[in-house]
């Protein structure tokens, strides 16, 4: 059984990380990272089965995770320095000069964990589905490619491309999510560009969906995932799960709207929004 | 004079596809994906040997891009193949991000490139893609000659660790290289030793080059061919080599001038070794649909266009 409890306090500390980095950079997109922080929390510390010390892009014989929407990078490097992959203090230099903690994801500075770039949207899903397809070809049973994308992202072509794909060639070693909190740089999904009916497109392009109705909810989300896994074994078809988040989860200020997508805070502001989350395992 | 023999007309299309399948038979991590162009890229024969690393990914290129670079990182060699315009311009920002800036082992096989498409026109007729790729840092850009030399180069794309943009054509063109050759990346290929004019081509243009310099030696105007296979990395030593010898260049390419192999070569000697250099290349403006004949004398691309280059190169040493 997972510790939710424990999973909650590394949520709480990976929060605290994405809103120093953010305000340390005086750049990023805190919103995003907020609303997935619960989601990316259950695969790197309790679903995912993955070695830090033996790493390499390859991903042969490990879970494999691929953030396609980029911009949610402050997350990923906090989950991947909390989780082994290198030192924690190494987040201070998040978006500086010579850092391996780019802007968005990038492979070239050789930060371990991070597989491919991504930042231009709609091409992580893609590059999950050939990873996912890699590991059928090399009969990797029992290994899983989780990959997490964007509602607003959804609205790239490329990502029905792949869709479609993926349920054309029975890609079923993939578990896919979308951060569903609704809000995108200009505003709403809806009034950006609606209908937001993703879980009909998701349906009609052949794939199982799970809705998770409160998606900052780590248990909610491992019982969605063990869900997934059963209905690809059965039934040969990729599955998305749909988690309602809300946009900059845990700091009431940021919660709800699309104004801090990607504005860093001030330092007074990070100072309040520190003081909703606790400091669980030492700041970096 | 070294002769030249055309051992019967092929496309260089064809050449690919061969390669292909005997990389495939060579290399069981070799795979190959299509957007809905199997049997025009002449992947089939891959496709049906080897059913299992075969993807038909459907009109959808973007999807393919990303899936190829995806398939690469556990130690999958992934070929994509579609037409050069949907393996270029199409895709560009897939190519740049999850192939070029991710450092990813896709080979881009792209058909159908340059004017000699023909009756399709000018949407199909891609005249820029050589400069989109070789602006991209980690791409490799090759363009072979004939059906041979696109063989052995489908071969060595495959074996080369890293990404490469393999270019090559429609129609059936003569097939003169050597059969079962080696081909090496980033090394250009003389074919006529001369001391006058050197001459630079790359793709179908080459053979176009040999009979320019056939008929400038009997005008007693002895002209160096030779054939940039490889556009990136370029073989800065062979060219300044030859130019050091000739005094004055002409580059001869299926392409626009801008981005193409002559402005490709005209930076490397403003740089190094400046000298008067004439352009066999497609100026600023859009193709047309004819045969591959009428269009390669229509934009100025045959061996009387070559000939008029390297009188006017010559005037200007």
């Amino acid at each position: 059984m997972a510790d939710i409890q424990k999973l909650n306090e590394i949520a709480s500390q990976i929060r605290r990380d994405i809103i120093r980095m953010v305000t340390g950079a005086n750049s990023g997109h805190p919103g995003g990272s907020l609303s997935s922080t619960d989601v990316v929390t259950a695969l790197y510390f309790e679903e995912m089965k993955y070695n830090v010390k033996s790493w390499s892009r390859t991903g042969k014989g490990e879970d494999m995770f691929f953030l396609s929407a980029g911009h949610e990078s402050p997350l990923l490097y906090s989950a991947l320095a909390r989780a082994g992959y290198f030192p924690i203090n190494e987040l201070a230099t998040f978006r500086k000069i010579h850092s391996r903690l780019q802007g968005h994801p990038a492979t070239d500075t050789g930060l371990p964990g991070i597989y491919a770039a991504s930042g231009s949207l709609g091409q992580g899903l893609s590059v999950a589905i050939g990873a996912a397809v890699g590991k059928k070809l090399e009969g990797e049973k029992g290994k899983y490619v989780y990959v997490l994308v964007g509602d607003g992202e959804s609205q790239e072509g490329q990502i029905w491309e792949a869709a479609e794909f993926a349920s054309h060639h029975k890609v079923n070693n993939i578990i896919a999510f979308t951060d569903w909190n609704g809000q995108q740089i200009d505003g709403t999904t809806e009034e950006v560009i609606g209908p937001d009916n993703l879980e009909q497109k998701w349906k009609s392009f052949g794939w199982n969906v799970i809705i998770v109705k409160d998606g900052n909810n780590i248990a909610e989300i491992l019982q969605a995932i063990k869900l997934a896994k059963e209905l690809e074994e059965k039934e040969e078809k990729p599955v998305m799960i749909m988690l309602k988040t809300v946009m900059g989860k845990g700091v009431d200020f940021m919660e709800g709207t699309c104004a801090w997508h990607g504005k860093a805070p001030k330092k007074e502001e990070m100072e309040k929004a520190l003081e909703q989350l606790k400091e669980t395992l030492g700041d970096y | 004079m070294k002769e030249f023999i055309n051992t019967g007309n092929k496309d260089t299309r064809s050449g690919f596809g061969a390669g292909l399948l005997e990389f495939g038979r060579e290399n069981s991590n070799a795979v190959a994906l299509t957007a809905d162009l199997m049997g025009s890229v002449k992947m089939d024969a891959f496709a049906k040997e080897f059913p299992d690393r075969f993807f038909q990914c459907g009109i959808a290129e973007a999807n393919m891009i990303g899936t190829a670079a995806g398939l690469s990182l556990n130690g999958k060699i992934p070929f994509v193949g579609t037409f050069a315009a949907f393996a270029t311009g199409r895709v560009y920002d897939q190519v740049r991000m999850s192939v070029a800036y991710s450092e990813t082992n896709v080979k881009i096989a792209a058909s159908h490139a340059g004017i000699t498409l023909g009756e399709d026109g000018a949407t199909h007729q891609i005249l820029e893609d050589i400069g989109l790729m070789r602006m991209l840092p980690n791409m490799v850009v090759i363009n072979p000659c004939d059906y041979n030399q696109t063989k052995a180069a489908t071969i060595a794309a495959g074996r080369y660790n890293g990404a490469v943009y393999l270019r090559f054509g429609r129609p059936s063109v003569p097939n003169f290289t050597p059969e079962n050759q080696e081909f090496i990346i980033g090394k250009a290929i003389k074919m006529i030793d001369g001391k006058d004019v050197s001459i630079f081509a790359t793709g179908h243009l080459v053979w176009e080059a040999i009979q320019a310099a056939l008929s400038l030696e009997k005008e007693g105007i002895n002209a160096e061919v030779i054939d940039i296979a490889t556009i990136k990395p370029l073989d800065y030593e062979a060219i300044i080599e030859s130019v050091e010898k000739t005094k004055c260049v002409v580059t001869a390419e299926e392409h626009f001038i801008a981005g193409g192999l002559g402005e490709t070569i005209a930076s490397l000697l403003t740089a190094h070794r400046p000298a008067p250099i004439e352009y066999v290349a497609i100026a600023d403006k859009f193709g047309q649909s004819g045969t591959p004949s009428e269009l390669m004398k229509e934009y100025g691309l045959d061996s009387d266009n070559i000939i008029q280059a390297a009188k006017r190169a010559l005037k200007r040493k």
